[in-house]
């Protein structure tokens, strides 16, 4: 046997264990089409039965107010599957089941899975399944998700469900009368026409255009406009009637019969309670402590702290096994291939693109484990609910302050698992506007540039110089997203409401399985486009090559310098290798070489289309006071912000700088007639708002799920970037700066 | 309310995605809640109900009408 089974149920009710106990590693993460909602998937067997799990996001209703909703919803009718299991919270029946008359009266053939039944019974309370299961009307099996207790039984029972084609019946709920008699009418009406019964039960369509359903109503207007107004005209009857007679509206009234049909079954035997059903357990008395008024904010800002200092710190050692690795295949490269454009090609657009890309997987796998524990454990919600009134009044809801530290609230982050880290927030708006918002943190590699320029130009205050950027990149960001929230990403803020979980320790395996899935979607959707990025942007560096005419008078310089040396030293050069010592006469000369390598590649670069395209700019740059050298540079930090301190060493003919140090670079710059102090305030200002690099860009592009959202950032960054140092140049002339 | 009050909820006002939001998580008339607590800056509020704790912001508890124990 073959069959479909969907898990639904409750956030928090353990749905995601159960799927891990079940399907273990044979499972996939991809998304729901045209949606960022997670779609889970894994084959579980037994017996020689192949089930086809399917794990549906969790939800506690199924309006269509939510996106996770609409899709759990969506997926239920569309792919029919053989049996819905049911998880719900042994020690919250109530407001789970909830949901569970949901799908009774959508006619889904549910199973349920009373989940957690040993955590109920240690707080006193006691479950009759089997009364449960006779009034309403589906099995009931007791489980326990995290030790796998019972997972056999329920699929037995699933299986049961699976066979009994036809049997189930369509569970009718009373919603007193003034609703019944509406419902009945629309149903009677519904039936006649055959008013899209062929996708929904007809007493559910009912159901739901009494709920003003959106989704609902929209698609019975496409279909037939006709019934569909009908069926709105009764419901505005029962509507006004009720308002005049209760003061009241179907939605709430319907919710209220539903609560009091689930009371109403509780009562019959099936629950019972020994003790105070509200008292305080442990996880509350942690909670006394952890959001505390005066502890909570310590203890947050030290977990935090600890999470940044997890991600950043631990994963240094295996981010620089990644770098040791493609360090070492451009050596292989270099040694082994002929030198020309292809090689050269391999080794910076291939190599260091990709590399560029996997660098980052062990950081974001650290990322991912550290905050699955927050997440698993119930912190994280926590942590929104002590920060969302701040958050709030920039548009934004108390999970974004994870995202943004990540990407670099604490100097030093990326954005890169910052713009991943929003996946936690569940509403859409404040969502994008955080992940819009994060790439104006200040990345590991954007530091070494102001780095560079604060040690050039303001040496004497560079540790308040660097606090004061950090503070000025939050300020930024929180503004931006304000700006969002009230243009673009308009609209009232969604709902808080929010459940505190009590606090779980979360399975090892969970863990593991939430990372890795989490990290491989990255290396697979962002390693493919990369790849294409960084072979154009090298282009863009190299071509066209300088004219042989050009060439000709550098090599000829060369030539000069070659003719004028003994032969002894001539000699010396061309035996020697990387990493020989040279007489005093041959380094001089050797130098000198370097020097004219250094001016030619300047020279390449200009000649570029990258090149060109700085000089051409060079007009508008002026404004902020940068010249084609910084253009370039910040054109090629667009590939990744660690490019611009060695494009501007390419573009000073200094040859290659190495970012981590610059000192070479930053006495030029002090030194040069081209910059002072303000010169370098703008351009640090630019970099820090400027287009957030590319790998950004694709990851942003993925989680807001499309490319408009990675186009906005680019254009909107870049010309508020502009804006700003335009400004910060012009005023800080005008003051005589 | 105050911390530690406990009350019954008379009526939600509220109407749209928070109306439904709230009820679905079972604030509904009739249901009996106490206040937990409320976050270090004094909102969002968290709320005990059906033996889970529910938090929502100041503001959107506003719409939740209850009938305060003595």
């Amino acid at each position: 046997m073959e069959a479909m089974i969907a898990l639904a149920g409750n956030p928090n009710c353990g749905k995601t264990t159960l799927f891990n106990s079940l399907t273990g590693a044979r499972q996939h993460v991809g998304n729901y089409p045209g949606v960022t909602v997670e779609k889970k998937e894994g084959i579980y067997r037994l017996n020689g039965h192949r089930f086809n799990i399917v794990d549906l996001p969790g939800t506690y209703s199924l309006t269509a107010y939510s996106l996770e909703e609409v899709v759990a919803r969506d997926f239920l009718i569309n792919e029919k599957p053989g049996v819905v299991i049911n998880i719900v919270d042994a020690s919250n029946l109530e407001r789970n089941l909830y949901l569970t008359l949901q799908f009774i009266e959508m006619g889904m053939p549910v199973c349920i899975a009373l989940n957690m039944i040993d955590m109920a019974y240690s707080r006193g309370i006691k479950i009759d399944h089997e009364a449960l299961s006779r009034l309403l009307g589906v099995p009931v099996v007791p489980t326990m998700a995290r030790s796998g207790q019972g997972k056999e039984d329920l699929i037995r029972a699933a299986r049961q469900v699976l066979e009994k084609e036809g049997g189930r019946t369509e569970l009718k709920i009373s919603y007193g009368p003034d609703i019944d008699v509406g419902l009945d009418r629309m149903e009677a009406i519904i039936r006649e026409v055959g008013f899209m019964t062929d996708t929904y039960p007809s007493r559910w369509l009912a159901l739901k255009y009494m709920e003003s359903d959106e989704q609902i109503r929209c698609l019975g207007k496409q279909r037939d406009a006709q019934t569909a107004e009908k069926l709105e005209s009764i419901v505005e009857e029962v509507a006004n009637h009720l308002q005049l007679t209760v003061d009241s509206f179907p939605e709430a009234i319907i919710a209220d019969y539903r609560y009091g049909y689930i009371r109403s079954v509780l009562k019959q035997g099936v629950i019972s309670y020994s003790g105070d059903r509200n008292r305080l357990f442990v996880s509350d008395k942690i909670d006394k402590v952890v959001v505390n008024r005066f502890a909570g904010p310590l203890i947050m800002l030290a977990v935090l702290l600890g999470l940044y200092h997890f991600t950043f710190t631990y994963s240094e050692i295996p981010v620089a096994w990644t770098e040791a690795m493609f360090g070492w295949m451009g050596e292989m490269v270099d040694r082994y291939m002929p030198d020309g454009l292809l090689k050269s090609m391999i080794i910076s657009g291939v190599i260091d693109g990709v590399g560029g890309v996997l660098g980052f997987v062990p950081l974001i796998m650290f990322m991912f484990f550290g905050i699955a524990i927050l997440e698993d454990s119930g912190y994280l919600a926590r942590v929104a609910f002590m920060l969302d009134r701040v958050f709030r009044i920039f548009g934004l809801h108390g999970s974004s302050v994870m995202a943004f530290i990540v990407s670099g609230g604490i100097a030093g982050g990326c954005a890169v698992p910052g713009v991943m880290a929003t996946r936690t927030l569940k509403s859409p708006r404040e969502r994008l506007a955080t992940l819009l918002t994060v790439p104006f943190m200040n990345c590991g590699a954007k530091l070494p540039v102001f780095a560079l320029l604060v040690a050039a130009f303001f040496a004497e205050k560079e540790a308040l110089m660097m606090f004061a950027i950090t503070i000025v990149s939050w300020i930024g960001a929180l503004l931006v997203a304000k700006l969002l929230r009230t243009t673009v990403i308009r609209g009232a803020s969604t709902p808080f409401v929010m459940e505190l979980p009590p606090y779980r320790l979360p399975t090892f395996k969970g863990l593991l399985i939430h990372t890795w899935e989490r990290t491989w979607q990255y290396i697979k959707k962002a390693g493919t486009v990369i790849l294409g990025i960084s072979i154009i942007l090298f282009a863009l560096m190299t071509f066209p090559g300088l004219p042989a005419d050009q060439t000709a008078v550098f090599e000829a310089q060369r030539e000069d310098l070659r003719a004028t040396l003994s032969d002894d030293v001539d000699g010396e050069l061309e035996a020697a290798e990387d990493g020989t010592d040279l007489s005093a006469a041959a380094r001089a000369v050797h130098l000198q070489l370097l020097q004219i390598d250094a001016a030619e590649a300047e020279a390449a670069l200009r000649h570029s289309i990258a090149g060109r395209f700085g000089t051409g700019l060079e007009t508008l740059s002026r404004w902020a006071g940068l010249d084609w050298r910084t253009n370039i540079a910040l054109v090629g930090g667009f590939a990744a912000k660690e490019v611009i301190v060695a494009t501007l060493g390419t573009a000073y003919s200094l040859g290659e700088v190495d970012p981590e140090d610059s000192r070479s670079l930053s006495e030029i710059l002090a030194r040069s007639p081209q910059w002072r102090p303000l010169t370098a305030l703008s351009l640090i200002v630019f970099v820090m708002f400027y287009a957030p690099c590319f790998v950004s860009v694709v990851c942003i592009v993925r989680e807001a799920g499309s490319w408009k959202w990675g186009l906005f950032s680019m254009v909107f960054n870049t010309i508020l970037a502009f804006t700003l140092s335009v400004a910060v140049f012009q005023v800080g002339r005008l003051a005589g700066f | 309310m105050r911390s530690k009050q406990s009350g019954t909820i008379a009526a939600i006002t509220a109407a749209g995605e928070l109306g439904r939001r709230i009820r679905d998580m079972g604030l509904v008339p009739g249901t009996r809640i106490t206040v937990q607590g409320r976050a270090p800056l004094y909102d969002p509020v968290a709320l005990r109900l059906m033996g889970f704790t529910l938090t929502l912001r100041n503001s959107e508890a506003d719409y939740i009408d209850v009938e305060v124990d003595d």
